[in-house]
């Protein structure tokens, strides 16, 4: 799950590791409010707040440009502020559609003397968490690792020790800090580990963290994941779930507990666990087609939630044909396919409809759709299905 | 004839009065696993199916029944707890099903594990069967043959898929290891290929994969290096996109790393037939092995 920028700051904040000083508004009305704490003619950072990355180089569908700047006074701040509050932002990570803007941040403007990158997340090969850190801050740490991988240096956090002073240490020293610096970046480190760990987090990133010339070390910037896995035991970082992020058909999925990904092709697919799943995406790649998502019902679908991802699928207007790929194994094929045969004559659906089914019952299964009278598709073999359903989204 | 469990297997099931929980251990009992003890804490005494004693306590059924596998599902806000209980009872194989984990509570058990005899399986697993023998988890046990190939897999219904694929062409498994979908889980693919590499009577191994991790690329390896069996491989998730975490918590492409098209490079490279299609895995298997 993911926040908002100013979510993760005041998550930082609490959690005391230092970010500049910021305030939000979500409405024309609320701007001034929001201002009225800095001071005029103060620098000011304003920041629309949308999930996705590259805001800085994104353009307004109202033609106003940039959904990052920094101005010189307050008054000026109000004025970007309008301009993006409400309005849709188109950035490189959004695609052509957009964001629609609800809330705008404004921080103080710091000075900055060295931009750092820090980042804590759970290392897959080592079963541990990792703080990964560079001298090389404000720029794509991909980028960094692939062509001066020497500029990053990473530590190694035993789980059931947490950070240890030495550690934190090791990082400030390899980011060249002394004195007083070298002791703020020790404690933001090791606040910052907490944090990580306390909210069950799967990712912090700060890019960049931030010297300034007074020798203050800082977050300028927040992004904070969280493992979906333990938001059970987190309710105040669900309550920041903003919904208005996320892809309608993939929030009305999960109230069914149905997973479900939005993809961009035209055959949709509907299947039993999340790695035949994926392979069937990939089977419809394999014969021309193009996937209109990833959907997994699980292992124990029952028939209400058999009809509510038909109803998702078919939401999608983009949908040509769709493909039910199901190994019945605790599910058996019969309820499958009655859930089916339900679904399809509620919803009236006017798609062309494969179904591949196999496994526990297959045979009575296939019966009820053969006597159903529904125009249906029946295949044998995975691969048979997906030529079927590619040939007949082609056709639609 | 197998690796990890058989006829021999004394299995204890935590989480048995679950409804998970029993429903697949009955599911487990028919097929002829013998499943010596059920754990629920608080329902010590009980009988589960008026056959299988209920205890307290994992330590309990190791020293009443003589248990020495464990099953696991315990719903996922416990389940890290019940694994290090069957780690401090010293059982020495211990098979998480659960599905849902906290990262955070598996790396505690991962660290745990380090420092114990046990080997675990999962979690978000299907389990793992010895066809004809032992079927721990939650795969449908029918579809399965003994016979002499090993299939290790991170996911469950694609695992079945081939499973079928191979018992349709008349042949069968020696046992099938269903290692999860989860980023930190206890097997990896090149622990379970080491498993068939020295068992004798696996004659040919399928891995099948998913994008996500190198948990692939690191069995690829050790099969170019040591493994002279026949193998075949199917890697899922070509068509993911980056950056979204396909089903599996684990199943996710970040930075570039853990694509599908570095899994198959690496699989054809260490001289392994990858399947183009799932549909596919049988027919890959068999253009190396000729039973």
């Amino acid at each position: 799950m993911n926040v908002h920028e100013y979510q993760a700051k005041q998550l930082f904040a609490d959690a005391g590791v230092t970010v500049p000083r910021g305030t939000v508004a979500q409405a024309a009305d609320q701007i001034d409010q929001a201002l009225s704490s800095f001071t005029d003619g103060q620098a000011v950072v304003v920041k629309a707040q949308i999930h996705a990355g590259g805001r800085g180089k994104g353009t307004f569908t109202n033609g106003f440009k940039g959904g990052v700047h920094v101005v010189s006074s307050p008054a000026e701040a109000k004025d970007k502020a309008e301009a993006m509050l409400g309005n849709v932002l188109v950035t490189k990570q959004t695609g052509e559609e957009g964001k629609e803007v609800g809330t705008v941040y404004f921080t103080e403007a710091s000075d900055i003397d060295k931009e750092f990158y820090l980042a804590i997340l759970m290392d897959r090969a080592t079963s541990k968490p990792v703080i990964i850190a560079s001298t090389e801050g404000g720029v794509d740490i991909e980028e960094v690792a692939e062509k001066t991988p020497e500029k990053i240096v990473k530590v190694l956090v035993e789980p059931t020790l947490g950070i240890r002073p030495y550690q934190a240490r090791q990082v400030a020293f390899a980011l060249g800090l002394s004195g007083d610096s070298f002791k703020q970046c020790v404690k933001l480190v090791t606040k910052l580990y907490a944090f990580f760990w306390a909210k069950d987090c799967s990712q912090v990133e700060v890019n960049p963290l931030v010297l300034t010339p007074t020798g203050d070390v800082l977050a300028l910037d927040a992004k904070v994941n969280f493992d979906a896995n333990a938001l059970f035991r987190h309710p105040d970082v669900v309550e920041l779930r903003d919904l208005t992020e996320e892809d309608p058909k993939e929030v009305e999925a999960s109230k069914f507990d149905l997973n479900y990904i939005a993809l961009d092709g035209n055959v949709a697919c509907m299947v039993n666990g999340a790695g035949l799943a994926m392979a069937t995406m990939d089977i419809i790649k394999h014969y021309g087609g193009s996937p209109a998502n990833f959907l997994d019902v699980g292992g124990g679908a029952n028939e209400e939630q058999v009809e509510n991802a038909f109803r998702i699928l078919v939401s999608d207007d983009a949908v040509k044909a769709i493909l039910v790929n199901i190994f019945g194994g605790i599910m058996k094929c019969d309820v499958i396919a009655t859930g089916i045969v339900n679904a399809a004559r509620k919803l009236d659906m006017k798609v062309p409809l494969v179904v591949r089914l196999e496994g526990t019952n297959v045979e009575q299964g296939k019966k009820i759709l053969a006597d159903s009278g529904l125009a249906l598709e029946p295949a044998d073999s995975l691969a048979e299905a997906a030529e079927k359903v590619v040939k007949l989204a082609a056709q639609s | 004839m197998s690796v990890l469990v058989n006829k021999d297997t004394r299995l204890v099931v935590q989480g048995i009065t679950g409804s998970a929980g029993s429903f697949h251990t009955i599911q487990c009992m028919d097929y002829g696993t013998n499943v010596v003890a059920g754990v629920t804490p608080g329902k010590g005494g009980q009988k589960f199916q008026d056959s299988v004693p209920v205890f307290d306590t994992v330590q309990e059924a190791v020293d009443i029944e003589g248990a020495n596998v464990a099953a696991i599902y315990v719903p996922p806000p416990f389940a890290a707890d019940s694994i290090l209980e069957a780690i401090d009872a010293e059982i020495p194989l211990v098979i998480a099903i659960t599905e849902g984990i906290p990262v955070r509570d598996m790396a505690e058990v991962k660290a745990r594990l380090s420092t114990s005899n046990t080997r675990l399986i999962g979690p978000n697993c299907p389990g793992i069967i010895t066809p004809g023998e032992c079927k721990i988890g939650i795969m449908p046990g029918y579809i399965h043959r003994p016979g002499k190939v090993g299939i290790v897999s991170r996911s469950g219904t694609l695992t079945y898929e081939a499973v079928w694929q191979i018992t349709s062409a008349g042949h069968g498994q020696s046992t099938c290891i269903g290692i999860g979908g989860d980023p930190i889980n206890g097997t990896s693919h090149l622990d379970a290929v080491k498993l068939f590499h020295e068992d004798p009577d696996t004659e040919a191994i399928i891995l099948i994969g998913e994008i996500g991790g190198t948990a692939e690329e690191e069995a690829a390896a050790f099969i170019k290096e040591n493994v002279d069996k026949p193998c075949a491989a199917f890697i899922a998730g070509r068509t993911a996109p980056p950056g979204r975490r396909m089903g599996h918590a684990g199943a996710i492409v970040s930075g570039g790393k853990g694509t599908a098209e570095a899994k198959v490079e690496a699989l054809l490279d260490a001289g392994i037939s990858v399947a183009e299609t799932p549909s596919h895995i049988a027919e890959a298997l068999f253009k190396v092995w000729k039973p």
